[in-house]
């Protein structure tokens, strides 16, 4: 069991320098953009753009019930004022980069996965390495910018999504008016915390995208294999995601708060 | 299944070698099961030699060695004398664009249509202008007759037909070596034997050496100029398509004439 976590791990390590190596050799070589922008472009219209009404739906429902929630017990201390604070560092310290690595890995991680994974199997792959094009460069290589880059935006509809929520909820339920949920939300966050939330999602945009590519080329067994890789590929992503956000909360916490 | 570990290798020097791909002493194990155990094989300039030999016996992986897709335990691969798993992998896609893979399912890219799968390595790998690609895609299209088909995606297209593409997006960057991984398998008489027509006009058209894995006998007495049987990972006998019908070698003899008593399958 650890001695195939070890090798999963190292592998999506090596994996990670090969197309990292891949990509550097055709700069340097061929004096070209690593990879077609168009390919690019079109990643990141899926993995961006296309998951933005997932992602915003989500983060405004959990917004607006993390504020009623919140706001009730709040109440009883007559602490309601406190509801914007609460929401606004909740998302963009924990629960928006959180939520939205879980919803990426959910949509995109299996899309990769499943993808390479039918690639792999009718030898797709193996015929674009076997013509010397690098397949990590072309594969792997605007899949994982894409998800790495694309993952902060996200984060950020999250947030707002959540904060219009909340919103909603505070004027309704607690009286709390747009312009002082606004200012109170604006006066509780720090840079630390901004950063902190960037930060980890650009690491979940990492482990996503790495470990669903890796999934992918790594199937064997034909149609069930590709099916088991796409569930292990989210299943595997979550746990990461959250393991990772887990240790980092633990350092930030103990180094910097 | 994971993703192995290579080892770091300081890059060689090419020998001086008459032959396009020389292997020698070639040892290839997965986990326990020996796959190639001494594999010796020279193929000169402007051959087309066939590789017979039993299913899973390693044919295959014979191919994918000279690509450098795997690599052997022990023995070297060598492609105009650059040995194969020694080299950067920079110089070994280099190499590779020298060598035109035609698989045994075709494995053309399902999400491109059939023009772009041949302009996908023009596009990649060298600088001609977007005219240019599309004058060499038709071009190779038309040598295999599927210009009509530049359009269409592949999952549209029969075996045969994605046969013949295979064949010329193997073609496209005018490679010195092909290598056909069970051409023929699963077509009918007829389209196995326009693509064995295709193979041999292919080889004489463009001057390219090629290596022909198949058990189907009929498609390699007539595309062959040369033999050879792998049998428990060796080559057990070589020579010219007369000198295998001939064969009094009761392994080689089991196999052309397809018995299924005898030597092979005994134990």
């Amino acid at each position: 069991m650890i001695r195939r976590l070890l090798l999963d791990i190292s592998s999506i390590v090596w994996l990670l320098f090969e197309t990292i190596q891949e990509m550097s050799d055709h700069v340097v070589f061929r004096r070209r953009l690593p990879f077609r922008a168009s390919n690019f472009f079109n990643e990141a219209d899926r993995t961006g753009f296309g998951s933005v009404p997932l992602v915003a739906l989500v983060s405004f429902f959990l917004g607006l019930t993390m504020a009623l929630l919140s706001g009730y017990v709040l109440k009883s201390f007559s602490q309601e004022k406190l509801v914007p604070k609460l929401v606004v560092l909740a998302f963009t310290r924990e629960l928006g980069p959180l939520m939205t690595g879980i919803m990426v890995a959910a949509r995109m991680g299996a899309a990769f996965t499943a993808e390479l994974g039918t690639m792999t199997v009718a030898e797709e792959v193996e015929a674009i390495e076997a013509m010397g094009i690098g397949p990590r460069r072309l594969l792997i290589g605007p899949r994982l910018t894409a998800v790495f880059l694309l993952m902060p935006c996200l984060v950020v509809v999250s947030n707002l999504s959540a904060m219009a929520g909340a919103q909603i909820i505070s004027k309704w339920a607690f009286n709390i008016s747009v312009l002082n949920f606004a200012n109170t939300a604006l006066h509780s966050l720090y840079f630390r915390d901004i950063f902190g939330g960037t930060f980890k999602s650009l690491m979940f945009g990492a482990i996503i995208g790495m470990i669903a590519c890796y999934k992918g080329l790594v199937v064997r067994g034909g149609a069930a294999g590709v099916g088991e890789a796409t569930t292990s590929s989210v299943v595997t992503a979550i746990t990461t995601v959250i393991t990772f956000d887990t240790l980092f909360n633990i350092v930030q916490t103990s180094l910097i708060d | 299944m994971h993703l192995k570990l290579p080892h770091w290798h300081a890059e060689q020097a090419p020998v001086k070698e008459s032959a396009v791909v020389a292997m020698a002493d070639v040892h290839l194990s997965f986990g326990k099961e020996e796959i190639l155990r001494g594999l010796n094989l020279r193929v000169e300039a402007g051959e087309r030699l066939a590789i017979l030999g039993k299913s899973g016996g390693g044919k295959s992986t014979l191919l994918r060695l000279i690509l450098g897709i795997l690599k052997p335990q022990k023995g070297t691969v060598r492609f105009r004398g650059m040995e194969v798993n020694r080299l950067s992998r920079w110089r070994l896609n280099r190499i590779r664009q020298k060598i035109g893979m035609v698989y045994q399912y075709s494995a053309l890219i399902s999400s491109l249509t059939v023009a772009e799968n041949l302009a996908l390595p023009l596009e990649e790998l060298t600088d001609l202008t977007a005219s240019e690609i599309d004058k060499k895609v038709d071009e190779k299209l038309a040598m295999v007759n599927m210009l009509e088909t530049r359009n269409k995606m592949p999952g549209d297209l029969s075996g045969g037909m994605r046969k013949r593409v295979g064949l010329a997006r193997a073609l496209v960057l005018d490679p010195e070596l092909i290598l056909y991984d069970e051409p023929s398998a699963g077509l009918d008489p007829v389209t196995s034997a326009v693509i064995d027509e295709l193979m041999m006009s292919m080889s004489d058209k463009t001057g390219a050496t090629s290596i022909v894995v198949t058990h189907e006998m009929d498609s390699a007495f007539k595309v062959a100029t040369r033999m050879a049987m792998l049998h428990e990972g060796k080559i057990i006998a070589d020579g010219k398509p007369e000198e295998f019908r001939n064969s009094a070698d009761p392994l080689v003899k089991q196999f052309i004439e397809g018995n299924a008593v005898g030597p092979l399958t005994a134990g």
